[in-house]
């Protein structure tokens, strides 16, 4: 029978269309357990393909004979292996083309809405859980976030008319890696960070302080920078056209940053909680928070994209509703789950300090994202 | 340093599942207790070498990198964990703990490739294969502890051992799959 091969794009457009599908994972189960392709709907069994060599027969029982079924490995080599193999045994069975690998680095770009002059675009890194922004007005683009495929925001500027003028950080990252500073020297675009974040980075880059104005496209569009520590020590959101808030890790939809990703819980405690319970609460409640990460496939709604109301997630977002500081405060520094992987050589590779090789990037940013304090 | 396996396998260069799937065809044909060098560039193959040497019986004993190339060493399965220790007198690891402060002789008569990675400081590397010209060096009038991975190995070299006039010999029973004490290798 026929063996397919999907590509990220097909996977993601069957996640965020929320189809069935029923997942083989032939990674070994260490690898399986730390992060797979994520989906309400989708069902999974873990057999690693070194389980499968004698053949696939049992293997076959197990399987669903009326779901897609889509064979999944680290790179591409084993799913195909096994996808054989299970054509052999008479079933209709996909791969996925470049395996989790190509997952994780597959950008799904969705319209948040329009603004003056053009539109404000989400990119979902489904594979790992990261968002990154573009805002297109008259032909100028603002890139917010910039994951380190920094192809993707290129083309897509491109096909948009558009040409990439800043590109903002508004932290310094520990999770994954920065595309910012590549994007920025691709195309001749500044490169903004948080001053109080940078103080070791080995580049040049603009200092983005707090109600810094960054202009592009129609005027009243502009990025207004609000200093909001609490993440990191530099942490800053942005608001574009009274419209939108840019939470980065300090807020999303579901939860709330941790202050701990460089070893300083106790002392960036109370930051966190001025900018959650003093800054964010004194803006404007219609603003639409748009978070830099999102946990569960759940946070993404009905037209595909991650957001909230600003008023709505501090009528239901736990973390914002902790009168007491002392919960607060135990909350966001006790039980926090496990630090990412290689967080410590992230930061220094996004501070310019080391330059690893694109393979060893990809390594370091494998399984899934851990920022956020949930409860 | 080239560690004494009895056998090779290349798998530079080859993506995953390749190494795992050659590493097993070439150990179909191998002897129980018998020491591969697999040589591989694809990162994979560490956890899943390690996870398959788990599942299949045989034993994972560790990985070097060498400009890029992971050697990775496994023994093949030799079912020793079942078999009964026939040699007397046995001590345990607390016992021989003790001992490592007396003037002993320690020989651990596990492979090449086993030794290298972890051994007890101050033990004689001598695989079970090799025992009757590494005897030699070993003095006849003082007490021989023998280790290996889990006292099975050893009760065979300790046999040897005691045969060949050594006067004080002991089979250190389980060995190194439960040593807890001070270690050294690679």
């Amino acid at each position: 029978m026929a063996v397919t091969a999907w590509t990220p794009a097909e996977t993601a457009a069957k996640v965020m269309n929320e189809e069935k599908v029923f997942i083989l994972d032939v990674r070994n189960e260490d690898a399986f357990q730390d992060w797979k392709i994520e989906s309400e709907h989708f069902e999974y069994l873990n057999i690693p393909y070194f389980d499968m060599l004698d053949g696939v027969e049992d293997v076959v029982e197990q399987l669903p004979k009326d779901k897609d079924i889509l064979v999944v490995c680290a790179k591409v080599g084993s799913s195909e292996m096994v996808a054989d193999m299970l054509s052999d045994e008479g079933l209709d069975v996909a791969y996925l083309e470049g395996g989790m690998k190509a997952w994780s680095e597959h950008l799904e770009p969705v319209k948040v809405g329009d603004i003056p002059g053009g539109a404000l675009y989400q990119f979902l890194r489904l594979g790992k859980g990261c968002l990154s922004y573009m805002a297109v007005s008259n032909g100028e683009a603002v890139v917010i976030d910039a994951v380190r495929m920094t192809d993707t925001f290129e083309a897509f500027a491109q096909k948009q008319g558009a040409v990439i003028k800043h590109v903002l950080d508004t932290h310094l990252h520990a999770d994954h890696i920065s595309g910012g500073r590549m994007l920025a020297e691709n195309t001749g675009a500044s490169y903004w960070l948080p001053p109080k974040d940078a103080g070791e980075v080995t580049f040049r880059y603009e200092p983005l302080e707090d109600e810094q104005t960054i202009a592009f496209g129609e005027t009243e569009v502009a990025v207004h920078a609000v200093y909001s520590p609490g993440h990191t020590i530099g942490s800053t959101s942005f608001i574009m056209n009274q419209q939108y808030l840019f939470s980065g890790d300090i807020l999303f939809v579901d939860s709330i940053g941790r202050p701990d990703l460089a070893g300083k819980a106790e002392d960036w405690v109370a930051d966190l909680r001025n900018t959650l319970y003093q800054t964010y609460a004194s803006l404007s409640k219609d603003l639409i928070v748009l978070p830099a990460h999102f946990m569960n496939m759940s946070e993404i709604g009905d037209d595909h994209t991650v957001k909230a109301e600003l008023g709505e997630l501090f009528k239901k977002n736990h973390g914002l509703n902790m009168e007491d500081e002392e919960a607060f405060r135990r909350t966001v520094t006790e039980n926090l789950p496990p630090q990412p992987n290689s967080h410590e050589e992230i930061r220094q590779t996004n501070m310019g300090k080391i330059t690893p090789e694109e393979e060893k990037q990809r390594e370091m940013e494998i399984g899934p994202n851990r920022c956020a304090v949930q409860q | 340093m080239t560690i004494y396996v009895n056998e090779k396998l290349d798998a530079k260069g080859l993506a995953c599942p390749m190494p795992i799937v050659k590493t097993k065809k070439q150990m179909e044909n191998m002897q129980p207790g018998e020491v591969i060098e697999v040589q591989a560039t694809d990162e994979g193959s560490l956890a899943d070498l390690q996870a398959w040497a788990g599942k299949s019986g045989h034993q994972y004993i560790g990985t070097n990198r060498e400009n890029g190339v992971l050697f990775h060493y496994l023994r093949k399965s030799s079912g020793e964990e079942n078999t009964e220790h026939s040699f007397e007198p046995i001590v345990d690891n607390e016992a021989l703990k003790q001992k490592l402060q007396e003037d002993i002789q320690l020989v651990d008569v596990r492979e090449e490739a086993e030794y290298a990675f972890s051994h007890i400081p101050g033990a004689v590397s001598a695989p079970l294969g090799e025992l009757d010209a590494k005897m030699e060096e070993l003095d006849k009038d003082k007490p021989v502890y023998v280790v290996c991975r889990t006292g099975t190995r050893s009760d065979l070299a300790a046999q040897k051992l005691s045969d060949a006039a050594f006067k004080e010999v002991f089979n250190v029973v389980p060995g190194m799959s439960s040593w807890d004490g001070e270690t050294e290798g690679r």
